[in-house]
């Protein structure tokens, strides 16, 4: 009995069940005796609730269909033909059958996954450490956040404040940002490497400042431009940005940058006031912000550097 | 340069299992670097039709070689990896490797239809194994073997589950059509036997003789009159 009491445990349905019974009989599925393991089936039904283990439906359900597929049989052979097609159309016999030898080769399949499953465990696959002398290009350089380039624009912008205290000047606004662009685009390609305070050097005004350092902030979210600092408090220096861009692609998306400011500058005449290019500088950002999340928290620190500006008016 | 042994060169210093595509990038990203060599330009239009034969071919002198370690495709990538056997000295090696436990036998077979058979429904699932698969679908879900993969288009629209790229990844199989017995068991149904294999399908036991018609003596299962052979037939 409580060699019974082992196996119910590993019986995974009343399919289980019948082909464990099969089995013990040594006989091939499709020349089992359904009705003799009818039988067998639901003596191990009655043992199940022996011993208080919960029957499952499924088990229940099967053990009816054995039951009807054995009554069936006292019933001489003109008589079942009638029952059958009728009925169901489908001789359960058959049926029950055809379940339990798919059944079975899943079941053969499950082992063999099995088996499958011990030796992947004992599988180690090469894991070579990385490479070492791979890493002979210069060591990165800390990267330069929005702050750093706004501090350092403030610098450049401070110039001008100095020239301009106390009297104000006029200017025809003529730098679009898309000029800009193509002016460090040049700048850059020329020579590798470009302070920061260089490409403002030829800056008449304010504006002018502005609007390179907007075409800046635009070529590096274009992935077109990298901004290092080669050492803490050093000034910052801009190059080329080093994705795997090949030369025929900078052209080409750099002649896109240009197309995408110009169309920007659409909603506002190229040739503004100060004042006016200000306001573009600020709906340029917001635009910036929509596209780009690195760029959060542009617009306050730019108003802190116009409020600034402002106070010695 | 023989194909199969700059393969092996790339495999051997991969920090990751190789696919065939990653390996063919590689191919074209070494011809198309500056002042590239002859050689490696030589393989630059090399297509991925091309890899896998070579890739099978060091696999199988790795095989030849009977060493301890041997070129494997796992999941569509390629990598070198030990031979079982040499577990235990590896285990200490690298300390335990923590893999989760091992499924159930009830998981193994849910799995075993699903890999089969698959896009499938949990009531198919359900159908072959002839008991309620709620619970273990939970757990193979849960451990990322299977996911759902679609809606069936049948009342109800009830879910698809196919397996994941990890299961390959946990049996170690290099695809779908790896798995062991994989032409007979996926997709193709269960053939019906023409004639009835016994006496009469599943019944050996022969019903009394005094319910036996006339017309039925010896060998019911060859008479017209069978209840069986109708419903065989069609």
């Amino acid at each position: 009995m409580s060699e019974y009491k082992v196996q119910f445990e590993v019986f995974e349905g009343p399919l289980d069940l019948l082909l464990y019974l099969i089995k013990k009989e040594e006989v091939d599925i499709y020349e089992v005796n359904l009705t003799k393991l009818a039988t067998q089936f639901i003596e191990y039904v009655d043992l199940m609730r022996q011993f208080d283990l919960e029957v499952a439906g499924e088990f229940l359900v099967m053990a009816s269909t054995l039951m009807y597929i054995k009554s069936r049989e006292l019933l001489p052979v003109d008589q079942q033909v009638v029952v059958e097609v009728e009925d169901e159309g489908e001789d359960p016999r058959w049926e029950l059958i055809r379940q339990l030898v798919e059944y079975k080769k899943f079941k053969d399949a499950a082992a063999s996954l099995q088996t499958l499953e011990e030796r992947q465990e004992n599988v180690f696959p090469r894991l070579p450490g990385k490479m070492e002398f791979q890493s002979e290009a210069e060591p990165a350089k800390p990267e330069v956040g929005i702050f750093d380039l706004l501090n350092a624009v403030n610098a450049v912008l401070r110039r001008f404040q100095e020239k301009t205290s106390g009297q104000r000047e006029i200017y025809e606004d003529k730098w679009t940002v898309s000029e800009k662009m193509e002016f460090v685009l040049k700048t850059i390609t020329e020579r590798a490497t470009v302070r920061f305070s260089e490409l403002f050097e030829r800056a008449a005004n304010r504006a002018e400042v502005v609007c390179t350092f907007l075409a800046v902030l635009e070529l590096i979210r274009l992935k077109q431009l990298a901004c290092v600092q080669p050492e803490p408090f050093a000034e910052i220096e801009v190059s080329k940005a080093i994705a795997p861009a090949e030369p025929m692609e900078v052209v080409a998306s750099a002649s896109e940058a240009g197309v995408q400011s110009e169309e920007k500058s659409v909603a506002l005449p190229p040739e503004t006031t100060a004042a006016e290019a200000e306001e573009e500088v600020e709906d340029e950002e917001e635009y910036d912000d929509d596209d780009d999340d690195d760029d959060e928290d542009e617009d306050g620190e730019e108003e802190e550097a116009d409020n600034e500006e402002q106070k010695p008016k | 340069m023989e194909l199969k042994y700059i393969l092996e060169s790339l495999l051997f210093s991969a920090q990751k299992p190789m696919s065939v595509k990653e390996l063919r990038d590689i191919f074209a990203n070494a011809a198309s670097e500056e002042n590239a060599a002859e050689e490696a330009k030589a393989f630059k239009k090399i297509k991925e039709d091309d890899l896998v034969p070579a890739l099978e071919q060091l696999a199988a002198e790795h095989e030849a070689a009977a060493r301890s370690y041997r070129l494997a495709c796992v999941a569509g990538a390629w990598q070198f990896v030990t031979q079982p056997e040499f577990s235990p000295w590896l285990r200490a090696l690298v300390g335990v490797k923590n893999r989760p436990s091992r499924l159930s036998q009830a998981a193994l077979e849910t799995l075993a239809i699903i890999a089969y058979r698959q896009p499938v429904t949990r009531a198919e699932v359900e159908q072959v194994r002839g008991v309620n698969v709620d619970g273990t679908m939970q757990t193979i879900l849960e451990r990322g073997l299977v996911e759902q993969s679609g809606r069936a288009e049948v009342v109800g629209r009830p879910a698809l589950y196919s397996t994941t790229p990890l299961f390959l990844e946990y049996f170690g199989l290099r695809g779908l059509e790896d798995l062991p017995a994989a032409d007979e068991l996926r997709r193709i149904p269960i053939e019906k036997p023409v004639a009835p294999v016994t006496a009469d399908a599943g019944l050996a036991t022969v019903p009394p003789e005094q319910l036996r018609l006339d017309e039925a003596p010896a060998k019911p299962e060859e008479t017209p009159a069978s209840p069986s052979e109708p419903a065989e037939a069609s």
